[in-house]
């Protein structure tokens, strides 16, 4: 194996062996001796006071360790940002499937008929389920007003550019909840020693939250909590804070009974209980000149965060800060809000808020298009930001992107014009109409404006006695990769064998905390800081005189041996530092919210066969600019698997509500796209570089959940001439719209004159 | 996981005669079970009232395939996957074949059985329509007796049939007369692969001189039970196919199915999308019966 | 006190498991996912649905792929299993395992013993499967992943190179 030109290649996976052997040991593989299992007692109503609980006849209750909110030695919360939701009920419930009891038993296949068993009278009360319910206020669920956080983002002058319009356009678009359905269900491993303390294993994305969340419920210092990831089969935020939840219940348990409990959820209830992405409503209204130029505009971008706030507030930021996409937008204000609802606390999903703001705004632009007489390309390419302009939240775009060029390449690679012709010619003689459709946008990288600062991110990379070098991160590996990139990383900056970089397992008693693996931030920020820590190595070897300043591999290792064996295992940390040109000011919510930028053009090209009105994706092209592909496979996985998730987002998964309640949560009734439903799907990647991130890249993993829900439902406009504006679009959908006409005249209105 | 294996019992005694003589001693007491991709099912979600069943997985008198003359008699215990891999079956039989690879993953098809799916008696059963249109008979049996029984009197009522406590099915009996018809078949579900069907149709016809001298056509999940469409086929039958017919054939099968609003669907889009099915057909037919001439 | 349903009767029952014969003391209705897992240690197998809909607990029974999770153990009495722990021989991969590994076809590795199988399974029928075939065989296991493009790819590889099942 060769060193140099390691990050670039498409090296073997690290974690990959195990994967493919079925040596990978997920929590639901894992047994310790003397284990308990644990399942949790839910709320059946919406909102109510709990008025009697009741353990039925026909179970052994001595044999069963039981739990409630009494039992929480420290604060009874799941600690997040404020602090607002129960670990366990106490009194009142605010959702159904809020957790109430826990119960524990040797024997796992007696659990769900002693859950059952336990009976609970309530007192309801009226409750609220979806936005409209919430604005009217005349149920106050939560805080004053049911409103978790909002936002308000201005730019320059927008009353003025109400005069000055030629065209106002408005819109109203509404996504709805996604489940994640990651395919390994949450689970947990909890054991509890008085002297000790607790520790956990399991399935999670943010080792550190958990920790932050146990420390507070049991009222325990750092470090007699501790928190191991086990391998984890899947996650895309589902499990970035509800492991804290399902761990803390664990935990309980094990304390409770002073033996080693695991929780490990089917289907069922990950589906009824666990969080998913924030159902949105986006209103539009937007300033518009005759030659098709944004001179400004009004967003008001309302998400859905469930009855507790939990990470409401940040999905509402991300969500706020792309509702302006890719565009110019001289003068905007964008007025957001997070409102709570009766329902199990929504959560992260790959995308975080800017799926939701992105749809709207890509549906929008095609149809200020409609209004303006221009294509969907030309409206575009009018409007896109170019280097030197700045963004919704005032940040100066300092790198050399030019969208107009992206544009131009995605629509050679999709046939774009062709296409378009060739179906308007030959929709009209078919019943299956074609249509092609297209959707520009980016994706900031890192968390938002201050937040990278806050999280003030530590990473080590250590020097060990067989010469070999070990990263310590929390950064966790769900299938994107990360062990392998981050030793491709160490592995080029010191120029050893990829094969000679290790990585420690995500236990917050060997790792720093380099922050949670979410916000496509991993490879850009922690392996930024990864590769800094490696230097830091390096520059001690050559400062005590064990290396040079040029050297083999061999040599490398044999310096390390020595460095070692004289001084024991040594290790170099990095610490996270704001760049400079980094400013945010998080009162006017105004300055440069991300470090960097992808940018993408996705094109969908659909066909609705009107005998069944289903829409097929026939083909599908995603071109982004991601700053540098540091291993060719991994990155085109990213990018396939969330263009599959939007798809689904887009035309397959909705989630069927009634009060408050997922009806429709099995893998039969929640669709999800099979092999059999996706047509090949083309990548292509251009490569920028970037100051901010290790080796120039940019962070991928949640870019590709931006582009297709509107790419798709552009195109479906494209091919009936009908706009829909709500997703997932069904063919009942599609249905009621060709046929009722009312639906068909909800269609954009033209007020102002031309000049 | 949510039942306690500890509470079933499941016996496997191995021939048809033994099972028979076990549903014979306590009629009602034991649920059959052959490749479990519905009881176990309902099993697994802790759903299923029965705690007594009776294997009748891989009996060889159930999965068989006898072809004679006149008639392929399969076997209740013929997994799709048999079906699919038979080669008679699968050429002269095509609706069935193609509604077995409809049915779950390939994983579901080497263990359902076309019993369990006749015995179920879901209208969403994607190979029932078939074997309405097929005319399918079905074989009964129990330790007393044997019986024979047109398939489309087995249902009567939404996952109600006429199958006695003590009965099992034994075979399915398709005659051999309907392979030269054209024969179509399409499901409509919210996608290509494991699908619940929305609606889907089996359709037979065929032409002489021009005009529909025979047309069979069955449905599933717009109705408590499969439903052969005999009206639409009466307004079909004898009629040369033009615009008009086809209209008023969508118009008529729209009007004679009772589909429901439910997780899956709506019935004003099954109403819809049944009408479109029928007039796909017809189009179809009408083009075959030109390339014919 | 209990009032719950006395346990039935455990039974013997033999079965051959990635060429060993192995005799297990369970209850009949033990489903052969979880006599798999949990009595035998062959923790490769995964449950993603209990529903028979993911099929991330594939496992061949007499070289048929089949969802254990919807097979009661009694009904594979004296069959010869394979589990994903079978496959490879020794230190040596498969080619499927192999070309996985290769082509991304693994992201988090939840679906991929189920979907390796049910690939070794189309393989043996459908030596060199087209696209289409690889799509069709593998739409009863489920994946979030990777949109499924690298596994076809994988398979196709594995077709082409006259490895496979």
């Amino acid at each position: 194996m060769s060193t140099g030109g390691i990050v670039g290649r498409s090296v073997p996976r690290l974690e990959g062996r195990d994967k493919v052997t079925g040596q990978a040991r997920y929590v639901d593989d894992i047994s310790l001796p003397g284990m308990l299992f644990g399942a949790t007692v839910r709320s059946r109503i919406p909102r109510g006071k709990i008025a009697k609980v009741t353990f039925g006849p026909g179970v052994d209750w001595d044999e069963f360790v039981i739990v409630s909110a009494k039992d929480i030695p420290g604060k009874n919360c799941i600690a997040l940002i404020d602090d607002d939701e129960p670990c366990l009920a106490d009194g009142t419930v605010n959702h159904p499937e809020e957790p109430i009891l826990l119960l524990a038993h040797p024997d796992r296949r007696l659990l769900p008929q002693a859950v059952e068993a336990v009976c609970i009278e309530y007192e309801p009360l009226p409750a609220v389920f979806n936005i409209e319910e919430s604005e009217q206020q005349s149920q106050i669920i939560w805080g004053t007003d049911n409103v978790f956080k909002s936002y308000l983002i201005e730019k320059g002058d927008v009353d003025a550019a109400w005069e000055e319009a030629d065209y106002i356009v408005e819109g109203e678009y509404t996504t709805g909840a996604q489940e994640q359905l990651y395919i390994e269900n949450n689970g947990m491993i909890a054991a509890f020693d008085p002297q000790q303390g607790v520790t956990v294993w399991g399935s999670m994305q943010c080792p550190y939250y958990v920790h932050k969340s146990l420390v507070k419920l049991f009222n325990l210092p750092g470090e007699r909590v501790r928190v191991v990831q086990t391998e984890t089969g899947g996650a895309f935020g589902g499990k970035e804070d509800y492991p804290s939840v399902i761990a803390g219940h664990a935990a309980l348990l094990a304390m409770k009974s002073g033996r080693p409990v695991k929780i490990a959820y089917d289907r069922i209830e990950d589906m009824a209980a666990t969080t998913k992405r924030h159902p949105s409503r986006t209103r539009h209204r937007t300033a518009v000149s005759k030659d098709g130029k944004i001179l400004g505009g009004e967003i008001e971008f309302t998400i859905d965060g469930g009855a507790y706030e939990t990470l409401s507030p940040v999905v509402l930021s991300r969500g706020a800060i792309h509702a302006g996409g890719a565009y110019y937008w001289p003068a905007i204000r964008i007025r957001a809000k997070a409102v709570a609802t009766n329902t199990p606390p929504q959560g992260a999903f790959r995308g975080f808020g800017a799926p939701q703001s992105l749809f709207a705004l890509e549906r929008h632009m095609d149809r200020i298009a409609k209004v303006v007489q221009l294509s969907p390309i030309e409206i575009r390419r009018r409007n896109f930001l170019k280097p030197g302009e700045t963004t919704t939240t005032g940040q100066t775009v300092n790198e050399a992107v030019d969208l107009g060029k992206l544009l131009d390449r995605a629509m050679q690679l999709s046939d774009y014009s062709a296409k378009k012709d060739r179906f308007a010619r030959e929709n009209k003689e078919s019943t299956r109409k074609k249509g092609i459709g297209i959707a520009s946008f980016l994706h900031g990288a890192g968390f938002t404006g201050s937040g990278e600062r806050y999280l003030s991110s530590v990473v080590g990379v250590e020097g060990c006695a067989d010469g070999t070098v070990r990263i310590l991160v929390s950064s966790t590996e769900f299938g994107q990769g990360t062990n392998t990139v981050l030793c491709q990383i160490v592995a080029e900056a010191l120029k050893v064998r990829y094969e000679n970089v290790s990585i420690a397992r995500p236990d917050t008693q060997e790792v720093p905390n380099s922050g949670p693996t979410v916000a496509s931030r991993t490879v850009m920020v922690v392996g930024k800081l990864v590769l800094s820590a490696a230097l830091g190595i390096r520059q001690t070897l050559e400062a005590s005189g064990l290396l040079g300043a040029t050297y083999s591999p061999e040599e490398f290792r044999a310096a390390v041996r020595a460095y070692v064996a004289k001084n024991g295992n040594f290790r170099s940390l990095a610490r996270y530092e704001q760049p400079e040109d980094i400013v945010w000011d998080e009162q006017k919510y105004r300055g440069s919210a991300y470090a960097a930028y992808a940018w993408a053009i996705y094109v969908a090209e659909v066909t609705v066969d009107l005998t069944s009105y289903s829409v097929s994706v026939d083909d599908f092209v995603a071109l982004q600019e991601v700053g540098r592909v540091l291993h060719p496979v991994l990155a085109k996985g990213q990018i396939i698997g969330g263009i599959a998730q939007g798809i689904g987002f887009a035309l397959y998964e909705k989630v069927i509500w009634e009060k408050g309640r997922m009806q429709n949560g099995q893998m039969t009734n929640y669709i999800i796209p099979t092999s059999a439903d996706l047509a090949p799907i083309r990548v292509y990647f251009e490569e920028l570089g970037n100051v901010h991130g290790a080796y120039g890249a940019k962070g991928i993993g949640e870019l590709p959940m931006d582009g297709p829900a509107p790419a798709v439902i552009n195109a479906v406009e494209d091919a009936l001439g009908v706009p829909f504006n709500s997703i997932p679009l069904l063919p009942e959908d599609i249905f009621d719209a060709l046929t009722n006409k009312r639906e068909r005249e909800k269609l954009s209105h033209v007020t102002g004159d031309h000049r | 996981m949510r039942a306690r294996p500890a509470e079933y019992e499941l016996a496997a005694p191995g021939t048809l005669s033994a099972v028979l003589s076990l549903l014979a001693q306590e009629p009602g007491e034991w649920l059959p079970i052959a490749g479990g991709t519905d009881v176990m099912v309902q099993y697994c979600a802790g759903r299923l009232p029965s705690r007594k069943l009776v294997s009748i997985w891989n009996l060889p008198e159930l999965r068989r395939i006898e072809v004679t003359p006149n008639e392929v008699r399969v076997g209740a215990g013929c997994t799709y996957t048999d079906l699919r891999q038979h080669e008679i079956v699968s050429r002269e039989f095509v609706l069935l074949t193609t509604a077995a690879g409809w049915t779950g993953g390939i994983a579901n098809q080497n263990r359902g059985t076309l019993g369990g799916n006749v015995i179920n008696g879901s209208p969403a059963a994607d190979s029932l329509p078939a074997l309405l249109v097929y005319e399918a008979e079905l074989i009964l049996v129990s330790a007393k007796r044997e019986r024979r029984l047109a398939y489309g009197d087995f249902h009567t009522d939404y996952r109600k049939t006429r199958l006695a406590p003590d009965e099992l099915v034994q075979s399915i009996c398709l005659s051999r007369r309907f392979s030269e018809y054209y024969a179509h078949a399409r499901k409509v579900g919210a996608r290509n692969a494991q699908a619940i069907s929305k609606v889907c149709l089996a359709a037979l016809g065929r032409l002489v001189e021009g005009a529909v001298d025979d047309v069979r056509l069955a449905m599933g999940s717009v109705a408590p039970v499969p439903l052969r469409l005999r009206e639409t086929e009466r307004v079909v039958r004898g009629r040369r196919i033009k615009a008009e017919l086809i209209q008023l054939a969508s118009k008529t099968a729209a009007a004679e199915i009772r589909p429901i609003d439910d997780i899956r669907s709506t019935a004003r889009y099954r109403e819809a999308v049944a009408g479109n099915l029928v007039a796909e057909f017809l189009e179809r037919l009408s083009i075959a019966g030109r390339q014919h001439e | 006190m209990s009032e719950s349903p006395p346990n039935r009767a455990k039974c013997e029952i033999s079965l051959q498991v990635n060429g060993k014969v192995v005799a297990v003391r369970t209850y009949p209705m033990e489903r052969l996912l979880d006599v798999l897992r949990e009595q035998l240690g062959l923790t490769g197998t995964k449950e993603g649905c209990g529903e028979g809909e993911c099929g991330s607990c594939s496992v061949l029974v007499d070289g048929v792929l089949v969802n254990s999770c919807l097979v009661p153990v009694l009904q594979a009495k004296d069959a010869k299993i394979t589990t994903i722990e079978g496959l490879a021989e020794g230190e040596r991969l498969h080619a499927l395992q192999q070309a996985f590994l290769e082509f991304g076809g693994a992201q988090c590795g939840i679906c991929t013993p189920g979907m390796i199988l049910a690939a070794f399974h189309l393989l043996s029928k459908s030596p060199q499967p087209t696209t289409e075939e690889i799509r069709e065989g593998l739409s009863g296991n489920l994946c979030r992943c990777t949109g499924y493009a690298q596994i076809v790819e994988a398979v196709a590889e594995v077709g082409r190179r006259g490895a496979g099942g």
